[in-house]
């Protein structure tokens, strides 16, 4: 049977809808917040802002991360910058344009009513963080620096140097320190969510394993809210920290949460490229670098002469032919394409042919070294480091990679998914980016989720949910807790060959050939074949050293390729069903003949949300239909 | 390359540890240091041995997880190079390279090259903030900040809080780390009004966690794959005297060094 997924997307206008929705929405009596508990799994952005907010209003909160710290989350690593619609620059930007920039920037795949929440929102974000002391760039005149970014014509986007992720967890992480200083939140680092705890169907607790001392252990409350990130990682090398997974919303998905959209993933065209076998993650270029550098490859297939040797009309920079008026700022899944497609014809560059050019020569002689410097020195510094070469000198290389994940657990409009009482926030919901994410949308997202949605929608869902207190000895926290100790032991039991990360990369590799930048029939069908398999290899052949009883990095790996075996293979059912191509989500069969992305939206204009239905059974699929009152659908162009 | 590295193993911890000799016969320069330990646990796996712990996550030198004392300086040779970005290219074949924990009192070993930082943690929740409640916000342009403040105050903000600095010191002092909050929230105009108890309870709470006094030894500075400078904590020094003097928040706004 379908379930009827229910957007509870608010009536009336679009831009007052998430006002009247507020006022609409039951509040919890001051006094009475204190009763409730909520627990938080992940403090990024999104989960230390909304454990943060929470506790300041009252509730009793517990939050949860794998790392040593809380500051330590993948939101650190975020470095271009953050959008918002300030209109500070004059140059029209405003609430309409971000939200207008939005929808179409997510190729017509996200809900409209989202989306205008989101860019109402922005500007409080702003506000919010330069109080908590994060140093944004600032003009001379003492006032905040804006830039453009990634695929917009106005400059919206506030920064930090190349280190706007990190500076804004340094305000939402202390934001969350001083709560748990006040004895408002108990946070339980190096702590992994392994499970979902429901009682009368309502999520009610997680099961948590200590990561230093082994030992598996229940938490319970009125409410669960997961902000655990993306799932780039699914393909083994992604510009994601090392750590990143799915353990958590796929745990969440077979206690019955939908699974929305989960082939549509990013892939960043500004990444250095891979250097061999060993390599064990892929580093992100800021995709701000593409305001000043160019990007080309030599007009003839198998070219290999050094850069600096190519005349200039020998030289093509596909991006300028072939998007005129965007050029090199085109959105990132239209500008990876585009390098694949240089690459496939031959026309790379580097080691393997797979690289193109980014090149800062024009840059350097119209504004000067010293200015580049300025703008992007760290990043310079960084792909010097890692690569040997000067890029003051010599052109970057750079290559499409893995990196951000627009598909997660499906929620409605309160961030609530279908199991009552488990909200999802940040990069783990199927957010509001529909199949591609513009830059420096995700920290917004993240904050917006975090700060100023959820402190409201938790508080209307607590004060009509009846919920009687559960211990954590309770009977339905054993049983879970017994299925967690299983599956535990079942890794260490099964005392096999290969190492949990020879299992990721043959799944990354398989998963990257199919479900990657291009996708068709024949590929998915092929993974949907071979995932099976590696599975199976997997649960035979899978060697976990030691015990459990101890800190122990294979078993927390072991854990987390296992679940993306399992979710693998759902992603590449859902690319394979989706018989278009939109945003990420690029079907050969289904483009314009001059290799443009073409949609159906008569067909697809919908989130698929996927059911679990047990272990090896067919997922089934529900849609919820979108539909677009303002922005409506047109070929997205960037000529 | 090749490699005999020499590594601290250390079960638990309340075991006792031992330096263990590992060979890497076949290490490439372009790969990065953490690359090599995973080549190398991938053998130990291989042959039925426990891998090597340690510590990581973004490997892109900004979370602040990785940290290995290489060749008894904390992150290696590089400068303002964390471990995960530290190349194989910055060492020759045939050497020997030794591989250590952080070592302090107040960063125990958990396991093998893995320590326990969460002091740290603590010293912030002491005052590492501004209290300002989600919602309470003015107008993010109504205190404009004068642009070498901001920079300034960005200088000190982009301490990762790893511990390098800690492990460097032959006192095991926090200093670094401390004064890179406390200035970093003490220069701009949002963070003044709590300056003064700010730095009273953030070092008290570096006291409490057992972490050891300042002689001005900058081995703090040189370790610091951040480049935050000992300016810090001339600056955090000034500002806690002043506040232990007058034991209330500064009149005057602070803005320049
Ligand atoms: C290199 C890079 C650069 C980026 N730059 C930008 C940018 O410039 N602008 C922009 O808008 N976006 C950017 N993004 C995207 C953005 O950083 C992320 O989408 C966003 O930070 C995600 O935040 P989050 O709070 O949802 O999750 P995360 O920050 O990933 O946090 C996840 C949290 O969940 C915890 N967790 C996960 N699983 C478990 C579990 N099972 N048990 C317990 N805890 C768990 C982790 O410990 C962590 O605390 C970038 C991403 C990358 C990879
Ligand atoms: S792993 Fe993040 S700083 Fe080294």
């Amino acid at each position: 049977m379908t379930i009827e997924l229910k957007s509870n997307i608010p009536s009336g206008p679009m831009e007052g809808k998430w006002e009247k929705h507020r006022f609409e929405m039951k509040l919890v009596n001051p006094a009475n917040k204190r009763k409730y508990t909520i627990l938080v799994v992940g403090t990024g952005l999104a989960g230390a802002s909304a454990a943060a907010s929470l506790a300041e209003l009252g509730y009793k909160v517990k939050a949860f991360c794998f790392q040593d710290s809380p500051r330590r989350a993948h939101s650190i690593a975020a470095q271009g910058g953050i959008n918002a619609a300030k209109n500070y620059c004059n140059d029209g930007d405003s609430v309409h344009r971000l939200f207008y920039d939005t929808v179409k920037g997510g190729d017509y795949r996200a809900r409209e009513a989202n989306v205008h929440r989101l860019a109402e929102i922005s500007v409080s974000i702003i506000d919010q963080c330069v109080a908590q002391g994060v140093p944004f760039a600032r003009e001379y005149g003492g006032l905040l620096a804006n830039r453009s970014f990634g695929g917009t014509q106005v400059s919206r986007t506030f920064y930090a140097r190349g280190q706007t992720g990190q500076q804004l967890l340094l305000g939402a992480y202390p934001a969350l320190q001083r709560q748990i200083g006040l004895g408002a939140v108990q946070m339980f680092p190096r702590t992994e969510m392994l499970d979902v705890i429901l009682v009368n169907g309502a999520a009610r607790g997680i099961v948590v394993r200590n990561l230093v001392t082994g030992r598996i252990e229940s938490h319970t409350g009125d409410a669960v809210c997961l902000a655990t990130g993306g799932y780039g990682n699914l393909f083994y090398l992604s510009t994601n920290a090392k750590g990143c997974n799915v353990t958590a919303i796929w745990r969440a998905h077979r206690r019955g949460a939908l699974m929305a959209n989960p082939c549509f993933t990013q892939i960043h065209p500004t990444c250095i490229p891979v250097s061999g076998e060993y390599q064990s993650k892929l580093t992100l270029m800021s995709e701000s670098l593409r305001n000043d550098g160019r990007i080309w490859v030599p007009k003839e297939k198998g070219d290999k002469r050094p850069a600096a040797q190519i005349p200039e009309d020998q030289r093509d920079y596909y991006l300028e032919r072939r998007y005129p008026s965007f050029g090199n700022l085109v959105p990132r899944d239209v500008a990876s394409r585009a390098a694949k497609a240089a690459c496939d014809e031959g026309r790379g560059v580097g080691p393997g042919g797979l690289g193109v050019y980014l090149d800062f020569g024009d840059a350097i002689r119209r504004l000067g070294e010293k200015t580049i410097a300025d703008k992007y020195g760290n990043l310079f510094e960084m792909y010097e480091r890692i690569t040997d070469e000067n890029p003051y000198r010599t052109p970057m290389r750079i290559y499409p990679a893995i990196h951000y994940t627009m598909g997660g657990l499906w929620v409605d409009y309160n961030l609530m998914s279908t199991i009552p009482g488990l909200f999802v926030l940040g990069e783990a919901n199927f957010s509001d980016h529909g199949a591609n994410r513009l830059g420096a949308s995700a920290l917004m997202q993240g904050l917006a989720d975090g700060y100023f949605i959820i402190p409201y929608t938790i508080g209307h869902y607590l004060a009509n949910a009846k919920l009687e207190k559960v211990e954590p000895d309770a009977p339905a926290c054993k049983a879970v807790i017994e299925e967690v100790a299983g599956r535990t032991a079942r890794l260490l039991g099964v005392k096999g060959r290969r190492s949990p990360d020879s299992f990721h990369k043959e799944l990354g590799k398989v998963m990257w050939d199919n479900c990657g930048m291009g996708r068709n029939a024949a590929g998915l069908q092929k993974a949907i074949q071979r995932i099976p398999e590696i599975r199976e290899e997997f649960w035979k052949n899978i060697s976990v050293l030691g015990t459990g009883e101890q800190l122990n990095q294979q078993l927390e790996k072991a854990g987390r390729v296992a679940d993306f075996l399992e979710f693998g293979e759902l992603t590449c059912r859902d690319a394979l069903h989706r018989e278009e191509s939109c945003g990420g989500h690029f079907r050969e069969e289904h483009q314009t003949p001059d290799g443009e992305a073409k949609r159906d939206d008569e067909k697809f204009a919908y989130v698929a949300a996927w059911e679990w239905k047990g272990e090896g059974q067919k997922p089934e699929l529900n849609k919820e239909p979108l539909t677009f009152e303002i922005v409506h659908p047109t070929q997205r162009s960037y000529k | 390359m090749k490699l005999i590295l020499h590594i601290w193993r250390q079960r638990g911890p309340n075991d006792a540890g031992k330096m263990v000799s590992y060979d890497v016969p076949d290490a490439s320069p372009e790969m990065s240091f953490l690359e090599m330990l995973d080549v190398l646990n991938e053998r130990l796996i291989e042959k039925g041995e426990e891998p090597v712990a340690f510590d990581h996550d973004c490997r892109e030198g900004i979370c602040g997880m990785c940290g290995i004392v290489i060749n008894g300086i904390p992150h290696g040779p590089r400068p303002a190079t964390t471990t995960c970005q530290l190349h194989m290219r910055t060492f020759n074949d045939g050497d020997q390279i030794f591989l250590e924990p952080w070592r302090a009192k107040a960063f125990p070993v958990v396991r093998d090259l893995v320590v326990d930082r969460s002091a740290f943690d603590r010293v912030i929740s002491a005052g590492g903030f501004v209290s300002v409640n989600t919602g309470s916000a003015p107008e993010a342009n109504s205190v404009p900040v004068a642009k070498k403040d901001a920079d300034l105050a960005m200088d000190a903000a982009q301490c990762i809080g790893c511990g390098a600095c800690v492990a460097a010191c032959p006192n095991a002092s926090a200093m670094l780390f401390t004064s890179a909050k406390v200035s970093h929230l003490g220069i701009l105009p949002q963070g003044r009004p709590e300056a003064a108890t700010r730095v009273q309870k953030m070092v008290s709470q570096m006291d409490a966690e057992g972490f050891g006094n300042c002689t001005n030894t900058r081995e703090c500075e040189a370790a610091c794959p951040k480049s935050i400078g000992v300016e810090f904590i001339a600056r955090m020094n000034r500002e806690y005297l002043c506040a232990a003097l007058t034991d209330r928040p500064e009149a005057e706004g602070g803005g320049g060094v």
